[in-house]
Formats: C-alpha cells, sequence, structure tokens
C-alpha cells in the first residue's frame, strides 16, 4: 500500500487553515449564502448544544493511509499525537461530564502508544467507546493483530470506513490494495464476533462517496453492502452509516484540482435540508484535538475553529459547554445537505 | 447563453417552465416526481432507465443530472456505460427497422 504526502509535508497552501476557511468564504464557491443566514432563516441561529453525550477525541493525526478525501490530512509524516497527561484530563472531562460515549479518532487511534491504556480507562467508567479504525492497521503490522481481541474484551464498537464493496472504487479512494486488507481485517473482526447477529459486539462500515456526489439513500446502500460482503466475501456487520464528504483539507485540495469546487458547494447548498439542524453532531457532541483544545466538532477543529467557550480540556467547564454557541461557517454545508451528515450517518 | 444553445448553469432553471403555464408545469411536475419514486423498480434502477433514454433522446441537461443521479446512487461507471450502450441499441434499432 503506497502512501502519498500530507498537504502539510507538501508545504501546500491550503496547510493553512486561515486560507481554507477564506476560500470557502471567497467568489471561488460561487453564489453560496453565509450558512448562518440559512440557520436564521428557520431561526435557529446562534445554533446551541442541546446535550452533551458524546466526547469525540482525536488522539492523533498520524495515520498508516494518506487517503485521497481525508479532511484530517492525516498521514505517515504526521507526527503530531496527544500526550498522556492530556489523555488524562480527557478521562476526567468523561467522568465530570456525565458523557455517555468515548469516541476516538485520529489519523489511525491504534497507533497511539497509549492507545490500549487510554481504552481500559475508559471502560472503567462504563461508557460506550467507539474507535473509529481504518481497518488497514489491524493487518498492517503484527503488533496489531491483536487489536480484534482487545476490542472484543473491551467491548468497543467499532466504526470503520469501506468506500464501497469493491476493490476498484475502495482503492481509488484510500489507496492501492486497502480493499484486500480491509476484507482480511473485516473476517478478523467477525472471528472474534464483531457484526454477527446475536452478537453484542458492533460493527459498524461508514460509507462516502468516491466522487464529488452526495450519498444515496443509506438503508439501500446499507442492504446492498450485507449482500454483496454477505455474497463475495461472507463478512457480516451492523449498520452503514453514509457521510458526507467535507471541502476541508485534501478533499478542498480534490475539489480545486478538478475545478468542481463551485459546483460541489452548490450541490451541498442545493441540498440544503432544514430537517437535519436539529440533529446535527455539534448539537450534542465536543471535540477534543490532540493537543487537548476543543471544538463544536472534528470538522471546525481541522479548519482550527475552536468552541466558543473555555477551549482547552483542562479547563473543561460542562456549563460553559451546555451555554456556547456553536460556530459555523460555510464547510456546515456539508452536514445538512440531503438526509444530513455525521459521524453516525445520515440524519433524517 | 451568448455562444452555446446549452449552459450548464441551466439546469437550474428547469422549474422555469411553470412561468407561463403554471397549472400544466405544476403536473409535469407532480407526475415526474410521481414516477421516479421507488416502486416495482427500485430509485436506482429508474435513475439507469433515466441515463439510457437520456443519452437515446441526447438531452444534454438530463445526462448530467442523471449521471449525477447514478452516480450518488452509487452505480458505477461500467454499468451506466452498459445503460448508455442500452439506449444506443434502441435507437439504432429504430433507425434500422425503417430500412426494412
Amino acid at each position: 500500500m503506497k502512501a502519498s504526502k500530507s498537504l502539510k509535508y507538501q508545504g501546500h497552501k491550503l496547510n493553512s487553515t486561515e486560507y481554507q476557511i477564506e476560500i470557502l468564504n471567497s467568489e471561488a464557491v460561487g453564489n453560496v449564502p453565509l450558512f448562518q443566514d440559512k440557520l436564521a432563516q428557520q431561526q435557529m441561529f446562534p445554533l446551541t448544544a442541546s446535550k452533551l453525550d458524546t466526547l469525540q477525541v482525536n488522539v492523533g493525526y498520524m495515520c498508516n493511509q494518506t487517503c485521497q478525501h481525508c479532511h484530517v490530512d492525516a498521514g505517515p509524516d504526521r507526527k503530531e499525537i496527544m500526550t498522556k497527561p492530556t489523555m488524562k484530563y480527557c478521562l476526567d472531562a468523561l467522568k465530570h461530564g456525565n458523557f455517555d460515549t468515548l469516541d476516538l479518532t485520529g489519523g489511525a487511534p491504534e497507533m497511539h502508544p497509549d492507545f490500549k491504556w487510554f481504552v481500559e480507562e475508559a471502560n472503567k467508567q462504563n461508557i460506550k467507546t467507539i474507535v473509529r479504525s481504518n481497518l488497514t492497521i489491524l493487518v498492517a503490522n503484527k503488533k496489531y493483530h491483536d487489536l480484534p481481541d482487545f476490542f472484543k474484551q473491551n467491548n468497543v464498537e467499532i466504526t470503520s470506513s469501506l468506500p464501497f464493496y469493491t476493490k476498484s472504487r475502495t482503492d481509488a479512494q484510500r489507496g492501492q490494495g486497502v480493499f484486500q486488507s480491509s476484507i482480511k481485517a473485516l473476517k478478523m473482526l467477525n472471528e472474534v464476533g464483531y457484526g454477527l447477529e446475536k452478537s453484542d459486539l458492533k460493527l459498524n462500515l461508514v460509507y462516502n462517496p468516491t466522487d464529488s456526489f452526495l450519498s444515496g439513500d443509506q438503508l439501500t446502500l446499507q442492504n446492498q453492502y450485507k449482500k454483496k460482503l454477505k455474497e463475495d466475501f461472507d463478512i457480516h456487520f451492523n449498520e452503514l452509516f453514509t457521510i458526507t464528504n467535507m471541502p476541508i483539507n485534501r478533499f478542498l485540495d480534490y475539489l480545486q484540482k478538478s475545478d468542481n469546487l463551485e459546483d460541489y458547494m452548490s450541490r451541498l447548498l442545493d441540498a440544503y435540508n432544514p430537517n437535519a439542524v436539529p440533529n446535527l453532531m455539534c448539537k450534542n457532541t465536543v471535540s477534543v484535538s490532540w493537543d487537548g483544545f476543543l471544538y463544536d466538532c472534528d470538522f471546525n477543529q481541522m479548519l482550527d475553529i475552536k468552541v466558543n467557550a473555555y477551549n482547552h480540556i483542562k479547563n473543561f467547564n460542562i456549563k460553559s459547554l451546555l451555554n456556547r454557541s456553536i460556530q459555523v461557517n460555510q464547510h456546515c454545508f456539508g452536514c445538512t445537505a440531503g438526509a444530513g451528515s455525521s459521524c453516525g450517518g445520515a440524519l433524517s | 447563453m451568448k455562444d452555446n444553445y446549452y449552459d450548464p448553469k441551466g439546469l437550474k432553471n428547469f422549474s422555469k417552465i411553470k412561468d407561463f403555464q403554471e397549472p400544466l408545469g405544476s403536473k409535469f411536475f407532480e407526475y415526474y416526481n410521481a414516477v421516479f419514486k421507488e416502486g416495482g423498480l427500485t430509485k436506482r434502477e429508474k435513475c439507469l432507465i433515466a441515463l439510457a433514454v437520456s443519452y437515446a433522446t441526447q438531452c444534454p441537461y438530463r445526462i448530467d443530472a442523471y449521471t449525477v443521479n447514478c452516480l450518488e446512487n452509487s452505480t458505477d461507471k461500467t454499468q451506466m456505460m452498459e445503460a448508455v450502450h442500452v439506449g444506443a441499441a434502441i435507437n439504432s434499432g429504430a433507425t434500422l427497422v425503417h430500412s426494412v
């Protein structure tokens, strides 16, 4: 599996978050109204938190893959990882914030040297732990081969990207050899009980379009995936989530290079679904970056738009977070397009 | 539309067919939306049929719209091309049959 280089490593202009925000608010995206004005039209601006149930922790941008559409700009050349003291602050916040879910993401969270410790400590709090695994990490190196058993012992819920049930589409987006490795990893997970009908071990897959289009119907795609993965590989899983590609980092780079930025933003705007707004994940999630800063979501994190509250995990303040107004910008049209999009799939 | 008859941005103006004939335009859209609802055929199958017909009738707006719809419904490009050939076969057959 040949990985290319991150935007940061390339010294790309898009490595600047200010520049990305500037583009998203410029004529380059065409005639797109301000997202906050769309919210105001339905009396939903400012957007506020409804509750806090999920702490999504990005433990670092290091990854064994360099996927074409990655909004994180993760890759093997990224060295940013969370320190253990910051992880301890996260565990404290989990307890004091009464969160019911810890959502671990990256990069490849499994590559973090304290990953297992973090999961075990979180497990002591009797909450749900989700690990966003890219699957290929399980087979990338012998030291990760025990992860399926580790996940099982700690009752981890696994959510993994599989752009499609064919090699050509998956490898086109995530790199040569990813599909084959993903199938191998899924079989390993099925073998220990993940995704099976009578098992409590949850294995979910994530679909995102391989081009500048929106997703089709989530349930229809889920049925297709289940049928094909079972027929072709005898692989089972629980749910499929559809996610919209966000015009951030490498996907923004792709949109610019393919001269699709204006069309894509227009597509997102045309598909604006006001019914998706009440269920937006920023209303019940707080995102933590590798260096401990707080964001309304992973996408705001990648654009370095910090929360409108005490914004570091060491100053975690539940009241300040519950009373905050959520920071929005033009990329938010991605989460309100069509059936809406979130880390848990379609919103409506 | 200075140099071309077709402007891709024109696709967004399709609803303007109601401008001079609102009742008929509305009836058209009601019928159109009903046709494309999931029924005995899935939305995906209907998109592929629409794609084939779009090519056979050579409407660039419909070609644009249904190419996107097919891709959004996770139809791959080999399947789409197969549908285009179905349209081509029917269209050319209609030409040839008049020779007999």
